[in-house]
């Protein structure tokens, strides 16, 4: 019996540390990524954000209705010019695949800032600078300072646009933010 | 059927051993030093508190220990957002003053193990410092100090909470020396590339609300070429 007991304590140990090593602790859930290719090669993907259901912030002074309810925007001179928000991110699908900030702000030394960070859970996350003057067709566009994990070795281009929801039905969202990212490898890191 | 019970009790002491080795071994002791601590750089300090109730906006998926704030902040309930934490927050410099607005997006990492002391969080800050510019940091985070010393303590505590003082360093990559990579987007900091390291000070824990009184620390550090004012 007492063999029995210290053969049950290495079969113990052996599948606790099996369990712990093999068993994901953390299981990201992954909607597939919709990406197209264009004729030079960059993966071209575009997301959306419908507008208001998925901001969850905008973070701005004087606002007469925060969003959301309770929040104290801080009243600081240094920050009257910051204009911050929070999104949900969608892929093509409309299926919810992330999320996102964007602050606009103006400063004597910086000039006038606008920015994007997309973060997606189970890809990784990209940092992008936006041209502050919009193009033709109301496009404006960024270059994508920083990607992370699945992004890391891109560079590239991103767009956004504000496109209004035309279909007068009552449950749409008034318009969406859509961003469309043009990525390729870094030479030679394919 | 003695003997399937004495394996049973085997097993379940040697699956203990396992637990309490990983719980207790010292060689996974927390940072405390920054691998910044020893630059010749110019450093920024930024701080903020690490409880939801201070920040701007704080969300989750609504099911965590720390409820989302405001309460009626839109939660991160889908699927693929559902381990993900959003804090908007304000920044101060050493001297508590205003500094800037940070946003953090913190997502559970898939390569968390718990066999290697790993509980593993990417995150990315996004900060925006008037009259300074712009940052993007980041970072792989390691809680297993935090988890160890101040969570689990508080949930043996027959009061359900954690109360002293705790200091360790969460970052734990992606660069070398278990430091996070900064990018600077604009003003003084454009085309900035370093490093940075964050730290959390906790001083009481409830296993209810999550922490109650911790701040953060985020040290950054600057080159000597990028302290100056653009010049593009």
């Amino acid at each position: 019996m007492f063999k029995s007991f210290l053969a049950g304590i290495f079969l113990g140990i052996v599948a606790c540390a099996a369990v712990l090593n093999y068993v994901p602790v953390v299981d990201q859930y992954r909607e597939v990524s919709m990406i197209t290719v264009s004729q030079n090669g960059a993966n071209i993907e575009t997301f959306h954000i419908n507008v208001p259901m998925d901001r969850i912030m905008i973070g701005a002074p004087g606002q007469g209705t925060p969003l959301p309810v309770g929040l104290e925007w801080p009243s600081d001179a240094e920050l009257a010019t910051i204009r911050a928000e929070l999104f949900k991110i969608r892929n093509e699908k409309n299926a919810v695949i992330g999320v996102a900030s964007r602050i606009a702000a103006s400063d004597t030394l910086a000039g006038d800032v606008i920015e994007w960070v997309l973060h997606l859970p189970a890809r990784g996350s990209v940092y992008v600078s936006m041209h502050v003057s919009p193009a033709d067709g109301g496009y404006r566009f960024g270059d994508m300072r920083r990607g992370t994990r699945e992004f890391g070795s891109l560079q590239g281009r991103v767009t956004e646009r504000w496109v209004a929801n035309t279909t007068g039905s009552e449950d749409a969202p008034a318009g969406r933010i859509e961003l469309q990212t043009s990525l390729a490898a870094v030479r030679g890191e394919l | 059927m003695k003997y399937v019970i004495s394996l049973l009790a085997g097993m379940f002491v040697g699956a203990c051993a396992v637990l309490a080795l990983l719980y207790y071994n010292p060689v996974t002791s927390r940072s405390t030093l920054s691998p910044l601590s020893v630059t010749d750089n110019e450093l920024i300090n930024l701080n903020y508190s690490a409880v939801a109730q201070d920040a701007l906006v704080y969300t989750n998926d609504g099911e965590s220990y720390m409820d989302p704030h405001p309460a009626k902040v839109l939660q991160l309930w889908e699927k693929p957002i559902r381990h993900t934490r959003a804090l908007a927050t304000v920044l101060t410099d050493g001297r508590n003053q205003v500094a800037g607005i940070g946003i953090k997006f913190s997502s559970d990492s898939e390569l968390t193990n718990i066999l290697n002391s790993s509980v593993l969080v990417n995150s990315v800050w996004h900060i925006y410092l008037p009259e300074s510019g712009s940052l993007f940091i980041e970072q792989v985070e390691n809680h297993w100090g935090y988890m160890r010393e101040v969570v689990v303590p508080a949930r043996w505590s027959s009061g359900d909470n954690w109360r002293g003082r705790w200091h360790g360093n969460i970052t734990s990559g992606p660069g070398a020396l278990g430091i996070a990579n900064v990018v600077g987007g604009s003003g003084k900091f454009r085309g900035l590339e370093a490093g940075a390291v964050e730290s959390l000070s906790a001083r009481a824990y409830s296993v209810e609300r999550g922490p109650v009184a911790m701040t953060g620390q985020l040290t950054i550090e600057l080159s000597k070429e990028q302290t100056g004012p653009e010049t593009e």
